[in-house]
């Protein structure tokens, strides 16, 4: 192909295309050139010199982020003279660089420290007193040390060319040179500058939320799916003593590229929130008993085949697709019968101008059309309240799947001749069922979303469930499996394959298909509200 | 005329005028044969203006010695974004003073030079990018270019000839690596003055993102004279490589530091002996910084045998530069000169490259330290292992600049430096 061309990088020979990179053409035969500036996100400025590498020919090192690669080029990534260059460039780093790394957030997971690990000198020669700019809070979750900065402007550049609002510069020259704000105008009121955290290649700019939590090396990393709306953004649950510490924006071009909102990266809390329900309980006329799932679900197997009367459900737009599909197959099972959700929506759209696919979307829940697709209504308010009327007046089977029904009260469906819930937590319209059973968050199960634009994306367990609570596809399945004498799906992967058979929106695909990118489904319906 | 210091050896063609307050006149300039060289321009053709350039060899005087012309050419021929004109009136470097006299002195001699270049880039507008502290220097350029206007010599229809050609000066905020031509085109454009990333170059993205050609106030100060009396008549003076002549502003111990214009090929020993009256107080000579600041320093052994044209300083191990030749008498303390000179680079660099941002800094510390009587030979080996890596390393040669006298200092004066380190450990500091 005339737009390929080859070169030998390292003694390898590649074929990349024309207007590649060193960079890129290095990494397509495993070499990662250091570098701190460049990120694949952002403009090159090729400033911080660390990814100089040497080319035949060439007068000088050259850097590898901005260099096009050409035809017949030879190229050394770890010549004498590319690694003399790049023990250079981290002595400099260090010269006024404090290495406070044992109280500092990004140790661990420092390129500073990674790169002065691999190849730097094991002593800087530096003797001189260190310049001390100090501690500076950037306004939002941002703080400042200045001290650590090594001046590769990513922040800069992620808010003027990414977000597209200017709140950071380079103020002075030379090594006076320290990233500020405009005067007391900080990063309040934006809406990605938490991404800059995750840009900053070291300490320099951290987390208020995560400041002194945890080190990095003691957190564990779960691939997750951004609960927070229906984009779906591709992320990292990091946690350590069964918590979640914080969460990371995981690399997805296609949905959210490497970032995420700062109102979904922050919105975590709930998610290790202590008062679970932990036990199924279950109401009878001696008031209320904890038992186990077997006895429990013998008991509602039991009176499900007692009542008379159709069934209603209430579902949640934060269940998974595999939980949604099973409340569904159930309330088939049972005759059939509405089921409607409730989603809290935001007034606006926050789009990120520079990647503009790329939105905290509306429906503050992650699976709205996932609901959409399996045939569930949309009902009540944006406040995500309300519309309950005909269920609550219901007089059949009443059952509920993760809503927490915090605007109703103790009185919810009383006519109802069963009511089921199936949720995390208790509360005054929770308390009154007749079958209360604790079921999974996101977090600590294995399943689908699918996203505002139909893509279908999985999520790992990162938590270890409290109690006795169980993904809700395990149990409404084991109630489908006894109502119908069929088998009860043991896993995730066969509560999805179900899913598939039933919908066919859904159908051909597979957990394998997903992967940890995700996949299309094959049908679009409007999602309801947009 | 009494401009400070003159010389019977000097050829004054650019400094024909320094001295004569008339000169700065448009009336003036214009009855002693001004703006003929324009007009003759317009009546050759661009193709021909560039040719005649080409034909005399005139290179850059900013410091880098680029043949003017060929830079010229490097402009699109049919233009289908608007072109721009950059002249280089940032003089910084420390040691020069040239340019600073030719808008002083001879105003409309540049105007006249930008306007021919201009036209032969095919650019409608020129800018002139005056260093901000030259208070003096831009009111008279503001004015001649008012001047010229009024008179139809810039604006719309210059001469009648058809030709439109704005002038604009803009005036810096005083920032040495703004006479970068990148990063005074980031100036320019209101941007934080840093130097770009090239590729691409300026004749493809320079100025608003427009093909640009950037000159320094001498090279365009030459030009009308190379329009008027033809590419071979500038080559009676200089070399073969190195013809014409030069402004060369010599500074510190002679006994008539100025500006001389010399052709180029100049003896450095008879421009310090014959044209600047020799050492100041009969001293002997240590040193010479032939080219400014940013160029190697020479001992007294090489001065005796450099040529002041651009391969003749090469050929000792060091660059003619803009020609700022700075003397230094046997009195000099050469460790303090270089940290001096480091000093200013870490106080001019932009700060984007790291070995430039922290290695001009950190060898200001060093030397200060050695200066005090605190340093070790190691530091000496330090600092050039430190040389070596910030030259060549960055986006522009600023890192450089700042490592070449210490590289050459240590190689030439490393008795100073120890002298110094002894001391030290002898009165126990270190
Ligand atoms: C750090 C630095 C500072 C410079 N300062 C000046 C300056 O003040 N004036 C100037 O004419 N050129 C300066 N130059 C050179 C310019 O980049 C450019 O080469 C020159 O203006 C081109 O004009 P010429 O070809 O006519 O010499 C500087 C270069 C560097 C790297
Ligand atoms: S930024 Fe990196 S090297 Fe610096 S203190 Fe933090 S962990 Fe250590
Ligand atoms: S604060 Fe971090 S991201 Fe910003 S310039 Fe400094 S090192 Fe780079
Ligand atoms: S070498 Fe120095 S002055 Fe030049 S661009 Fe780099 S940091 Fe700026």
């Amino acid at each position: 192909m005339a737009d390929t061309i080859t070169l030998t990088i390292d003694g390898q020979e590649v074929s990349v295309p024309k207007g590649t990179t060193l960079l890129k053409a290095a990494e397509k035969v495993g070499k990662d050139v250091p570098h701190y500036c460049y990120h694949d996100g952002l403009s090159s400025p090729a400033m911080c010199r660390l990814c100089l590498v040497e080319v035949q020919g060439a007068p000088k090192p050259m850097p590898a982020c901005v260099t096009q690669a050409m035809d017949g080029q030879v190229v050394s990534t770890e010549s004498e003279l590319a690694l003399d260059m790049r023990r250079g460039v981290l002595e400099f780093y260090l010269v006024n660089h404090p290495l406070d790394c044992p109280i500092c957030d990004m140790s661990g997971e420092c390129h500073l420290q990674d790169y002065v690990h691999e190849e730097g000198r094991d002593h800087g020669r530096s003797r001189e007193p260190k310049r001390v700019f100090g501690r500076d809070d950037f306004g939002g979750d941002v703080l400042f040390y200045g001290d650590r900065c090594v001046m590769c402007t990513r922040c800069v550049r992620f808010m003027n060319e990414v977000e597209q609002d200017q709140r950071l510069c380079v103020v002075e020259r030379g090594n006076r040179s320290v990233i500020d704000t405009f005067f007391e105008r900080g990063l309040e009121g934006t809406h990605w500058h938490d991404n800059i955290v995750d840009l900053c290649p070291v300490g320099a700019l951290v987390s208020k939320d995560f400041l002194h939590k945890a080190r990095a090396w003691d957190l564990d990393h779960t691939p997750s799916v951004c609960p927070s709306c229906s984009q779906g953004c591709n992320i990292e649950l990091h946690t350590r003593d069964n918590l979640v510490q914080r969460l990371k924006p995981r690399e997805n071009l296609e949905v959210n590229a490497f970032w995420m909102c700062d109102h979904g990266r922050l919105n975590y809390e709930w998610i290790n929130h202590g008062e679970r329900a932990e036990a199924p309980l279950v109401r009878d006329q001696g008031g209320v008993k904890a038992m186990g799932w077997k006895e429990a679900l013998t008991l509602l197997v039991a009176r499900l085949g007692d009542v008379e009367g159709t069934v209603k459900a209430v579902a949640s737009p934060f269940a998974s697709n595999e939980d949604l599909a099973a409340l569904q197959a159930l309330v088939e099972s049972l005759g059939g019968g509405d089921i409607v959700y409730r989603m809290p929506r935001a007034e606006d759209e926050i789009v990120l101008k520079g990647f503009p696919t790329l939105a905290r979307r509306r429906d503050l829940a992650p699976n709205g059309r996932g609901a959409d697709l399996l045939g569930l209504r949309r009902v009540g308010g944006d406040d995500g309240t309300g519309g309950l009327e005909d269920v609550s007046a219901h007089a059949g089977v009443v059952i509920v799947l993760g809503d927490g029904l915090a605007d109703q009260g103790a009185d919810f469906a009383s006519g109802a001749a069963l009511r089921v819930h199936l949720g995390t937590r208790s509360g005054p319209a929770v308390a009154t069922a007749d079958f209360v059973l604790p079921i999974t968050t996101f977090a600590e199960q294995e399943g689908t979303f699918t996203n505002h634009e139909g893509r279908v994306q999985r999520f790992w367990p990162a938590l270890n469930a409290p109690g006795l609570a169980r993904p809700a596809w395990l149990v409404l399945g084991a109630l489908v499996a006894e109502g119908t004498g069929s088998e009860t799906p043991r896993r995730a992967d066969e509560a999805f394959a179900r899913l598939v058979a039933a919908h066919d929106a859904f159908s051909g695909l597979s957990y394998d298909d997903i992967g940890t990118r995700g996949a299309v489904v094959n049908d679009t319906v409007p999602l309801s509200g947009d | 005329m009494a401009y400070p210091y003159v010389s019977d050896r000097e050829v004054r063609v650019l400094s024909k005028y320094f001295g004569d307050p008339a000169q700065r006149r448009l009336d003036t300039y214009v009855e002693r044969g001004g703006y003929q060289a324009l007009k003759k321009a317009f009546e050759i053709g661009q193709d021909a203006v560039i040719d005649e350039v080409k034909t005399s060899g005139l290179r850059g005087r900013g410091g880098a010695g680029f043949p003017a012309g060929v830079k010229w050419s490097f402009m699109p021929k049919q233009p289908t974004k608007p072109h721009y004109l950059l002249c280089n009136a940032d003089e910084s470097e420390p040691g020069t003073f040239k340019d600073r006299e030719l808008m002083r002195w001879d105003p409309h001699q540049l105007i006249e030079g930008i306007l021919i270049a201009s036209y032969a880039i095919r650019a409608k507008h020129a800018y002139i990018y005056c260093r901000g502290e030259f208070f003096e220097a831009t009111q008279v350029l503001a004015k001649a270019v008012e001047d010229a206007y009024a008179k139809g010599y810039a604006g719309a229809d210059i001469m009648g000839s058809g030709n439109d050609i704005d002038i604009t000066v803009h005036v810096g905020a005083g920032a040495y690596i703004c006479g970068e031509e990148t990063g005074l085109m980031n100036s320019l454009e209101g941007r934080r003055g840093q130097p770009r990333v090239k590729p691409p170059f300026p004749a493809a993205v320079g100025a608003f993102g427009m093909p640009s050609t950037v000159n320094n106030v001498e090279t365009l100060s030459a030009v009308p004279h190379i329009i008027t009396h033809g590419g071979q008549w500038y080559r009676q003076w200089g070399t073969e490589k190195s013809p014409g002549t030069k402004l060369f502003c010599v500074s510190g111990h002679v006994n008539k530091p100025g500006n001389y214009e010399l052709p180029l090929g100049f003896p450095l020993t008879e421009l310090i002996e014959d044209v600047c009256g020799g050492m100041r107080d009969g001293k002997a000579l240590k040193a010479v910084i032939p080219g400014g600041s940013s160029v190697p320093l020479l001992n007294a052994e090489e001065c005796g045998r450099c040529n002041l044209d651009y391969e003749g300083v090469q050929a000792v191990g060091s660059m003619l530069g803009c020609a700022s030749v700075i003397v230094m008498d046997e009195d000099t303390d050469i460790v303090k000169q270089v940290r001096r000179m480091v000093q200013f680079y870490a106080h001019e660099s932009c700060g984007q490259c790291t070995p430039c941002r922290e290695g001009t800094a950190w060898m200001t510390k060093v030397l200060l330290r050695i200066e005090e009587g605190r340093g070790t030979e190691e530091d000496l080996d330090t600092l050039l292992e430190m040389s070596r890596q910030m030259t060549g390393t960055t986006i522009c040669v600023l890192s450089d600049s700042a490592a070449a006298p210490v590289v050459s200092s240590i190689q030439k004066f490393k008795d100073e430096y120890l002298a110094l380190i002894r001391r030290g450990e002898r009165v126990g500091v270190a």
